[in-house]
């Protein structure tokens, strides 16, 4: 599903490598969980998968379904089936939540040579999908993301994943800034869309997010690159030990 | 003393054209010694500071082509008494009849025929009141020599809108129409304006509610790339009164729109707003407000939004004055522009002025690009670029949407602003 090789990038601007040559191959419908300590590139990996500005990719290559996602539009990158649940979902003032997601779900149908779905459809399934993650008909009308609480932004990432049904899903640090409640209702959220066709790359600073969306794999990343792959019990070691053990290892 | 001269050439120049047309004999020939006495703008007249009033004071109207577009007629679906002029003149066979309940409608060229004592005595009253503290002798040089225009006079509350629709058949047509709207006590209107009218455009529009009367002014200027305007709206509110005027400008060459508001009754709301979209280095846009708060408790609120791309100008003056005694004013000015490239320019002159202990007044202007990150989010979420800057630039707009009241009036200028932006220019 992804591949990706020996990538490497850097920040634009400043003289700076963040990525340093990453590998990483995510099958279909496997979730894999990506941790590891602050500044070691994960969030970067995200950006430089989803096509923000600001990166510049130096070498390797990242593949989604075999197609080459770095030449891509960021546009083009979701409409092929990639989605980023962001860290930080932006608030937009004067969008409404409802006309964003309809615009962006039939800009993808349109990307794809689909039909555009009917506003009657497109509400019907928007109502389902939403009451799933208890987010209220004023959360759909308000402006996109404003005046939202930690929790909601984050329900409302799952909610524009649950409309888009991509086939490869990122979700940035999606645990933070919520509480117990709000991780588990957002982790159900994420279980429900797990399929045999559509996977999964979960960053996380914490192994607890785990608990709830059980990973296939995992990868401890520290300075730009991946240095441990192992099963679930390598985020219980980085739970119990942190990650200097791990990072002395590699040294 | 150079620039005085340059003043009272210029206009001598533009007088010597015109001559004064017959009925509202007093107000006319006073109106021509306001202006004689100012004479007509000059770039160097600190009021005109950021825009240069030459093609609006020019002896001959500046030549502007027709825009011609398969769009239906604004507001189309709503039921309205329409009243066409095209390049200034009343166009009997596509208006309505003058007539609706809670209304009288005449023709100011009527006037002259008929006694309407109201007419007679707002005619360039409130035109002459907002000369001071700053001088608008293109408002005069109107008040002087307009050729026509509608009189409104409410009695009631009004069963539909009145739509004064400005078609634009001639290049070179230059128009100076002057209406009147009077709100009785408790009575309630609203005026839609829509069209260039013009190559060159004086607009006056002088209105006065009265105690508990509403008054709502939803107008879009055309999209005409060349064609020039300069408006003006004379309002003067009693006690508990409503005024409520918001303005949708895209293309043209030059537009100049004052709104100068007098807050005499306490109680009274005064609510003014604009959006404006400017495309190209030969776009100039200019909202120039004063609103003047002379009673208790008054609310005031302007709200200008501007989108400028491929160096588009955009100004904005905007003042507050709160006289002594005016307590408890709360006046609220915010005046933003969204700029699509380093070539665009946004000009703004806020302004409060207070003379009372006891009042909330507050001012804003920005100007900025595009939000990247919005941008980026919408992207990611699979919209193209540039509908997510269309996007984006409907919702920076959206702010000053708000202010119009009636939502089927607001629902239309937004579709036509996301038709637009889909088909460019």
């Amino acid at each position: 599903m992804l591949e990706i090789k020996g990538l490497m990038a850097d920040l634009q601007d400043e003289d700076k490598t963040i990525l340093k040559g990453v590998d990483l191959n995510i099958g279909a419908g496997e979730v894999h969980a990506i941790m590891g300590p602050n500044g070691s590139g994960k969030s970067t990996l995200s950006y430089i998968l989803s096509g923000k500005d600001g990166y510049e990719v130096t070498g390797g290559s990242a593949a989604l379904d075999g197609d080459d996602l770095l030449d891509m539009e960021p546009e083009e990158r979701a409409a092929a089936g990639l989605f980023l649940a962001f860290q930080y979902p932006v608030e937009i003032p004067g969008v409404g939540n409802m006309t964003f997601l309809r615009t962006a779900v039939n800009a993808q149908r349109k990307a794809r040579g689909e039909d555009e779905l009917s506003a009657g459809d497109f509400l019907k399934i928007v109502r389902a999908k939403a009451k799933d993650l208890q987010i209220d008909a004023d959360m759909l009308k308000r402006p996109v993301n404003v005046g939202f609480s930690g929790g909601e932004k984050k329900r409302n990432e799952i909610l524009q994943m649950a409309m888009l049904e991509p086939k490869m899903c990122i979700l940035d640090e999606t645990d933070s800034g919520l509480d117990v409640d709000a991780m588990k209702l957002v982790a159900e959220g994420v279980n429900a869309l797990r399929s045999a066709g559509r996977s999964f790359l979960v960053i996380t600073h914490y192994q607890r997010l785990l608990d709830h969306i059980k990973p296939d794999v995992v990868h401890i990343m520290a300075d730009g690159r991946i240095i441990k792959t192992g099963g679930p019990e390598l985020a219980l070691e980085v739970e119990n030990n942190g990650y200097a053990d791990l990072l002395a290892e590699v040294v | 003393m150079a620039v005085a001269k340059l003043k009272s050439d210029a206009t001598e120049a533009r007088l010597a054209g015109l001559t004064l047309p017959a009925g509202l004999d007093t107000a006319r020939k006073d109106a021509l010694s306001r202006l004689i006495a100012t004479g007509l703008p000059h770039k160097r007249d600190e009021y005109w500071k950021y825009t240069d009033p030459a093609s609006l004071t020019q002896a001959d109207a500046p030549q502007a082509a027709l825009f011609h577009n398969d769009e239906g007629p604004m507001f189309d679906a709503i039921d309205r008494v329409k009243i066409v002029f095209v390049d200034g003149v009343f166009d009997a066979d596509a208006s309505d009849d003058l007539a609706a309940d809670g209304v009288t409608i005449t023709r100011l060229s009527d006037v002259a025929d008929a006694d309407i004592h109201w007419a007679t005595e707002l005619y360039g009253t409130l035109e002459a009141r907002g000369q001071t503290p700053v001088e608008r002798p293109l408002a005069a040089l109107n008040s002087a020599f307009a050729s026509d225009g509608v009189l409104i006079h409410a009695t009631g509350k009004a069963s539909k809108p009145i739509n004064l629709i400005y078609l634009h058949g001639d290049t070179g047509s230059d128009v100076m129409l002057h209406s009147l709207v009077k709100v009785d006590a408790g009575a309630e209107v609203t005026l839609l304006e829509t069209g260039p009218a013009a190559a060159r455009f004086n607009s006056v529009l002088e209105v006065d509610v009265a105690s508990k009367g509403a008054f709502h002014h939803v107008r879009s200027q055309g999209r005409d790339h060349e064609r020039r305007a300069v408006t003006h709206c004379f309002a003067r509110i009693e006690d508990e009164a409503l005024f409520k005027s918001f303005t949708l400008t895209v293309n043209g060459k030059l537009t100049r729109n004052e709104c100068i508001i007098e807050m005499l009754g306490d109680d009274a709301v005064a609510h003014v707003a604009g959006a404006c979209v400017g495309d190209g280095n030969d776009f100039h846009h200019d909202d120039t407000v004063f609103i003047t708060h002379d009673a208790l408790n008054g609310e005031s609120r302007q709200v200008f939004k501007k989108v400028l791309r491929n160096g588009a100008v955009g100004v904005f003056q905007g003042k507050i004055l709160v006289k002594a005694g005016a307590q408890k004013t709360d006046g609220y000015q915010i005046s933003q522009s969204l700029l699509l490239d380093e070539d665009s320019q946004f000009l703004a002159k806020p302004e409060l002025e207070i003379y009372a202990d006891d009042v909330a007044c507050s001012h804003g202007s920005t100007s900025g690009a595009i939000d990247e990150d919005a941008l980026f989010y919408l992207q990611s979420r699979g919209v193209p670029r540039q509908a997510a800057t269309d996007l984006l630039t409907l919702a920076f707009l959206a702010e000053s949407l708000e202010e119009i009241a009636d939502e089927a009036l607001a629902d239309d200028l937004r579709e036509r602003l996301e038709g637009w932006m889909a088909r460019r220019g």
